[in-house]
């Protein structure tokens, strides 16, 4: 195979990573602080709504990206009012949500489907970017692809070095102690879940703006599952994170090129496979020697009321 | 400091948990939540640009004036209230199945191959044999989810979710494919099931099935089994008191299997009642989303088999109010989800005043006071 046909795959990974990579990370981060947000289909898909919608209306891709981090935070806002603050059950509102996102986005982009929008500019440097085979992979992607990247490092970092970053571990180790030693874990908390979902908007509005780009009805298509199976297979770690996404990116994007290939698999097989793949790395990773030490978090999933 | 506290200031009330849950009040908060939907229904709607009153009727009230109305309340209740029930027991044991819709459309399908192989044939034993083919379908998709989980700890959220998208595009390989009927016109769609494959008609001149009723009939055993039998006894006891649970021995395990195949085999049969009802023979999409949907029927009716045929009737309402309010009022389909969801957030929150009791603070002696004062502030 040679590096003309090697450069456009790499660079569909790429497409197919980014936005699973956005998700998960912004959901490790809210369940390293003990919260269980299921909700992350409904984010994204919120996020990829309101950013085609603003990106369309104002012919600002910027802005766009800003829309749908901000409609991302504002659905985990309703998931932490629930859940934080009136003690809900996680897994019954994350579920809510996702219903609800599915619901509103399809209602909020009903005028939008079958209308263009112009992708996200990519972020060329004149002369490098044009150099064979390492011009395109390393220099010619849109911002949001930089910024997933950079994200990776910022909470890889925040988490193990920060002071802040400890004290949102504490939080999801052992509420109840870091209540008592006087941390608010609610606080804590708080802004976790909109971290989660800014990034989850993010990665919506990646998927509307940069790999589509186009707007549909349920064009998340169960990406926001995955990127919650990823968590569990990076074991709650953000380098392996990175490394789960491509490797998904690369399963999604395989049915694209198996069929250019003229393999004799019917579509909707091909289309399985992400699905199939996420169970397959579940139980791999329940199942291998390091089961017992999967790190997740103490307190995840647990509601949390601060004994007055 | 003023004189009176207020009742502004937080640390003048007091949010403690109760001791003893009120039944009224578990079973009010999920009117609260209807009543809480329909007015931010008005909003939306109004928001929208849409006469709100208008809308409102023909979203709630319109559609159960007719005798035809009624019966596909019925017929969109049927599935909901099947699946509800299943999950339900589950739920309680805390077992969250949430791949109803994929183990819906493994029953559609298992049910739909025995109905297509006899398609050609008449019997009155066609349509039991394509129900025990279907409660098996449905069955052998979530005995995945119930191994994984209980060999290999996996969480079965997960892959029963994963597993539905898995079985929605594996149905349309099969009407793409080996089941297209050949006489279709290479439409996507199987042959039509014979008279035999069919669900009698309860109601001349609507699409109220026999399903319909049976799914009365399974909620009804389905209360009977949490209240009267042993294994209802283990689920309740689970769900409430893990540890109580393992000191008595129940094996988790076996539950972990009984409330997913119980689940999974009521939700076959619903998607074989779906393809054996009103559809008549298998098609790409089999359900709107009633396994979705039934989480929040199993959730409104408070996870009792008879509150969830109410809860049922009630989310069967949003499907055709939203189709009916689509036709007469032009409001977008999406509705029904946006409410859907609306429901289910309006009864978690309404469930903190199950749960939590708030309470004004006896104001005592000055000092005294304001430490608590402080206390509650900080």
């Amino acid at each position: 195979m040679t590096l003309d046909i090697l450069v456009p795959i790499i660079l569909t990974v790429v497409g197919s990573a980014t936005p699973l990579l956005f998700a998960a990370l912004g959901e490790l981060v809210v369940e390293k602080s003990g919260v269980l947000n299921l909700g992350v289909e409904g984010m994204m898909i919120m996020g990829a709504v309101a950013a085609f919608g603003v990106a369309v209306s104002t012919g600002s891709g910027t802005l766009g990206i800003v829309a749908g981090a901000a409609a991302g935070m504002a659905m985990a806002f309703v998931f932490g009012v629930l859940t934080l603050t009136l003690a809900a059950n996680q897994v019954a509102t994350g579920l809510a949500l996702t219903i609800f996102g599915l619901g509103l986005s399809a209602l909020l982009g009903a005028g939008f489907v079958g209308i263009p929008v112009a992708p996200l500019a990519k972020l060329a440097i004149p002369g490098i970017s044009d150099l064979p085979v390492i011009g395109p992979l390393l220099f010619a992607h849109d911002a949001l692809v930089y910024l997933s990247l950079a994200a990776v490092v910022g909470v890889a970092w925040f988490l193990k070095k920060s002071r802040a970053g400890m004290i949102l571990r504490a939080v999801g180790e052992s509420d109840i102690s870091a209540h008592s030693i006087g941390y608010d874990v609610i606080a804590v908390r708080y802004r976790a879940v909109l971290f989660g979902g800014a990034m989850a908007g993010l990665g919506g509005a990646f998927l509307s703006l940069s790999y589509t780009p186009l707007w549909n009805e349920g064009m998340t298509a169960g990406r926001g599952w995955i990127a919650l199976a990823l968590v569990v297979f990076a074991t709650w770690r953000p380098w392996r994170l990175l490394a789960g996404a491509y490797l998904f990116g690369g399963v999604t994007i395989l049915q694209l090129y198996s069929q250019g290939a003229g393999v004799a698999i019917p579509a909707q097989v091909l289309s399985m496979l992400p699905y199939l793949a996420t169970i397959l790395v579940l139980t791999i990773i329940a199942a291998g020697p390091w089961k017992g030490r999967l790190d997740a978090p103490a307190c995840l999933g647990k509601p949390f009321r601060p004994s007055t | 400091m003023s004189p009176d506290p207020g009742l502004l200031n937080p640390a003048a009330w007091k949010i403690e948990p109760r001791r003893e849950i009120p039944r009224s009040l578990l079973y009010a908060t999920p009117l609260l939540a209807v009543v809480l939907t329909v007015i931010a229904g008005f909003f939306i709607f109004l928001f929208m640009g849409y006469d709100p009153l208008l809308s409102l009727y023909h979203f709630f009230i319109s559609p159960l004036l007719t005798l035809y109305g009624l019966s596909e309340l019925m017929v969109k209740a049927g599935p909901l209230i099947m699946i509800g029930v299943g999950l339900a027991v589950g739920f309680r044991a805390n077992v969250w199945n949430i791949g109803a819709e994929g183990q819906l459309t493994l029953g559609a399908i298992t049910g739909g191959v025995v109905a297509l192989a006899f398609w050609n044939e008449t019997g009155w034993w066609i349509l039991p044999l394509m129900c025990g083919a279907g409660i098996l379908g449905g069955m052998a998709y979530a005995a995945i989810p119930a191994f994984l989980r209980t060999r290999f700890n996996v969480n079965e959220i997960l892959t029963s979710l994963m597993l539905t998208y898995v079985a929605t595009l594996f149905l349309s390989t099969l009407v793409y494919g080996p089941l297209k009927d050949p006489m279709g016109f290479n439409f996507p769609q199987s042959r039509m099931f014979s008279d035999s494959g069919l669900l009698p008609i309860l109601l001349e001149g609507t699409r109220l099935h026999l399903g319909s009723g049976l799914a009365i009939a399974i909620a009804v055993a389905g209360w009977v089994l949490m209240t009267y039998t042993i294994v209802g006894f283990q689920v309740r006891v689970l769900g409430q008191a893990p540890a109580a649970a393992r000191y008595a021995g129940f094996s988790g395990k076996r539950l972990v299997w009984f409330c997913l195949l119980l689940s999974g085999g009521l939700a076959g049969l619903a998607g074989t009642f779906e393809v054996a009802g009103p559809i008549g023979q298998l098609i790409p999409v089999i359900s709107p989303g009633y396994g979705f949907t039934a989480i929040i029927v199993a959730f409104l009716g408070r996870l009792h088999p008879l509150g969830i045929i109410l809860s049922g009737l009630v989310m069967a309402l949003s499907y055709i109010g939203g189709e009916n309010a689509q036709v007469v009022v032009g409001l977008p389909q999406a509705v029904t989800g946006v409410f859907q969801g609306l429901l289910l957030f309006f009864l978690l929150a309404s469930d903190f005043l199950v749960r939590y009791r708030i309470r004004r603070r006896a104001i005592q002696a000055a000092p005294d006071g304001q430490t608590q004062a402080a206390e509650g502030a900080s």
